[in-house]
């Protein structure tokens, strides 16, 4: 009996390909949406908690002043100093390196070549908070950091942007008032997380930084990297009360800095996404709905149309329950036609969207299994009542049917 | 389940068909309507039985009961000795699969599908294998003389030829009658002729018992009985010895 039906359902398909092709097209776009976003927002969240990670490991960030963003680096009297690093190196455990910083956007000069970067004025623990490699050459010496030389390790896009194929090692940029000798070169970084090139920057000593560019003491941000097994809540506590009693804040005053954990940003980020996944594949989840009432709406107008043919089966022998699982599984194949060819579709748009995007295509089993299951489901939900009233026919009322 | 043997025609003592004190009423209270008023009839295995009688007779209501479609209000209705009027839908359905073929006035072939298949549809319902559905079903559409027209849709025949691919469809299960509604009623005269002569041939050669409402008194001639009814009621009844029962 079930083969029958298929077969009968299959014949009666086939009859009708163009109608059936477009009973299912809700379905087929519904699938395709849904499957698409979902899987389109898995990448997007996969992005961005990679490239976050790429900043630094466990890298928390302090800066002078409430607001963050970087015109609070430039504090002025709240701003940190070298005793606050070495407070922090000394007094905080559980932390892996402590890396002053001193930023400023300076327009690089090399022979006949320019280009605008940024140089930072730090020490060797930047490498490991920042995660950095280097390509080539060396990091700073004791002394050079101590007396403040001139010296400078510097990014992939800007070797590539002042240097081309040269090898720059040994070379020398001008970065503002001062020449500098080039003894190192990072591994590149790609993209960072909120679309900064990392790899576009010049590190030099804190004391040069200080004397030849910011002329003063200040030191902001401070980059701390966190030991892998250590407390990260724990930890920013500490650094907290450390820091209000060195700048002496009084118990009912709030903070004039601010500690902030990337990986927290990370999972705001990527939580933020997801929610965003989740309200569009709601979104497409409705056109699925919409798409199986599509198919409910043709297959209660076939049941019409063919009322004659259905008195004329019902009439020769065919029993109710045969002509309910025809029409059923004529509702449920189409439906799941429908889902495989949204699939297919949503393969499609997900390998075009994620090239052009740069997105990581990430294929997911289990939203295209379930929008399959969904699909077939739809047919089965919204094909019982056409079907239902078929096979309920009254062979002599559906004979006499004009 | 109900199984209807396909017994060989014989002298039958018994009557195939055998209607007692039928009535059918439709709605109720005082918008019931009696379109029978108590019919009894006998119809042996092997008649060709014409129906006829103005509209409103009751002939349609008789041709339902006949052919199971519907049950009597009152009445007894055996059929090879089953109470039909006991049975419940789907065990009239199981009779109809397995004793009776229909033709209708408007021949009622599936749109866009074949000759062929067509013809297999009451196989399929069966479970007959598709081996067999399509002997069977070739030796049907060859005995309505429409060898070479399997895969023909209906779109592709004339009036006359779909009409018999309906009758193919109707004796492919080799059933023990066939009910025939207005079977010419949609066919100019020629044609008409035509399917009366494969009716008979089908009655004479393979014996089935065909019971067919008709209003034209020229093809009921075709049939070696005529039943009359007027209002509800059998007016007349021609009744012979059965001639051609071996």
């Amino acid at each position: 009996m079930w083969f029958n039906a298929f077969l009968l359902a299959l014949r009666e398909i086939r009859r009708n390909v163009l109608r059936s092709f477009l009973t299912v097209l809700g379905i087929v776009i519904g699938v395709a949406a849904v499957v698409t976003m979902v899987t389109l927002g898995n990448g997007a969240t996969v992005m961005v908690s990679e490239r976050i990670s790429n900043l630094g490991s466990n890298l928390l960030v302090m800066r002078a002043g409430q607001r963050l963003g970087p015109s609070s680096d430039r504090a002025g009297s709240n701003a940190f100093n070298v005793q606050d690093v070495q407070a922090l190196q000394e007094q905080i455990v559980g932390l892996k390196a402590v890396a002053p910083a001193v930023t400023r956007a300076i327009t690089l000069v090399a022979e006949n070549r320019n280009w605008s970067s940024t140089v930072v004025g730090t020490t060797n623990d930047y490498f490991i908070t920042g995660n950095w490699v280097l390509a080539d050459g060396r990091k700073f010496e004791e002394d050079e950091l101590q007396s403040g030389r001139s010296v400078c390790v510097i990014g992939e896009t800007v070797r590539r942007e002042l240097f081309g194929a040269v090898n720059p090692i040994g070379d020398r940029i001008r970065v503002r008032n001062f020449d500098c000798q080039i003894i190192g070169l990072l591994s590149p970084k790609g993209q960072g997380g909120i679309g900064l090139d990392q790899d576009d920057t010049v590190l030099i000593p804190l004391t040069t930084a200080q004397r030849r560019l910011s002329g003063n003491l200040d030191v902001s941000p401070i980059l701390m990297s966190v030991n892998d097994m250590a407390d990260t809540e724990q930890i920013i506590g500490s650094i907290k009360r450390l820091m209000r009693e060195r700048r002496n804040i009084a118990e009912n005053d709030e903070n004039d800095f601010s500690v902030v954990d990337t990986r927290q940003i990370a999972q705001a980020l990527s939580g933020t996404i997801q929610i965003m996944t989740a309200l569009l594949g709601a979104v497409a989840a409705v056109s699925l709905l919409v798409g199986g009432i599509g198919i409910m709406n043709i297959m209660l107008v076939s049941v019409t149309e063919r009322t004659r043919e259905i008195g004329v089966r019902l009439a020769i022998g065919a029993l109710e329950r045969e002509v309910l699982l025809q029409f059923l599984i004529e509702a449920v194949v189409l439906s799941a036609f429908g889902g495989i060819a949204g699939i297919i579709l949503a393969f499609g748009a997900c390998y075009a969207v994620t090239g052009l995007m740069g997105l990581p295509f990430l294929f997911d089993p289990v939203i295209n299994v379930m929008a399959f299951v969904f699909s077939a489901a739809i047919g089965v939900v919204f094909g019982f009542v056409p079907a239902r009233r078929a096979a309920q026919l009254d062979p002599i009322d559906a004979l006499r049917h004009e | 389940m109900i199984e209807v043997a396909p017994t060989p025609i014989t002298a039958a003592q018994e009557p195939l068909i055998k209607l007692r004190g039928v009535t059918k009423t439709y709605g109720t209270g005082t918008a019931a309507f009696e379109a029978l008023k108590g019919i009894d009839l006998d119809i042996y295995a092997g008649e060709f039985v014409a129906i006829m009688g103005p509209s409103g007779s009751g002939k349609s209501t008789v041709m339902n009961m006949l052919g199971c479609l519907d049950s009597p209000t009152t009445g007894q209705y055996l059929f090879q000795g089953i109470h039909v009027e006991r049975l419940t839908r789907q065990e009239r359905a199981l009779l109809r699969r397995h004793a009776l073929g229909f033709v209708f006035q408007g021949f009622n072939l599936l749109a866009r599908t074949s000759a062929q298949e067509n013809v297999e549809l009451p196989l399929l319902y069966r479970g007959e294998s598709a081996t067999v559905r399509r002997e069977l079903a070739a030796k049907a559409l060859d005995s309505v003389g429409l060898a070479g027209w399997e895969t023909h849709t209906s779109a592709e025949l004339s009036g006359g030829q779909q009409q018999r691919v309906a009758i193919a469809r109707g004796i492919v299960t080799n059933p023990l009658v066939l009910l025939a509604d207005e079977p010419t009623g949609n066919l100019d005269s020629s044609r008409s002729r035509e399917i009366m002569g494969l009716l008979t041939e089908l009655n004479q050669a393979r014996k089935i018992t065909v019971l067919m409402v008709t209003h034209e008194a020229e093809m009921a001639a075709y049939a070696s009985r005529v039943v009359t009814f007027a209002d509800g009621r059998v007016r007349g009844d021609n009744q012979q010895v059965v001639t051609n029962v071996v």
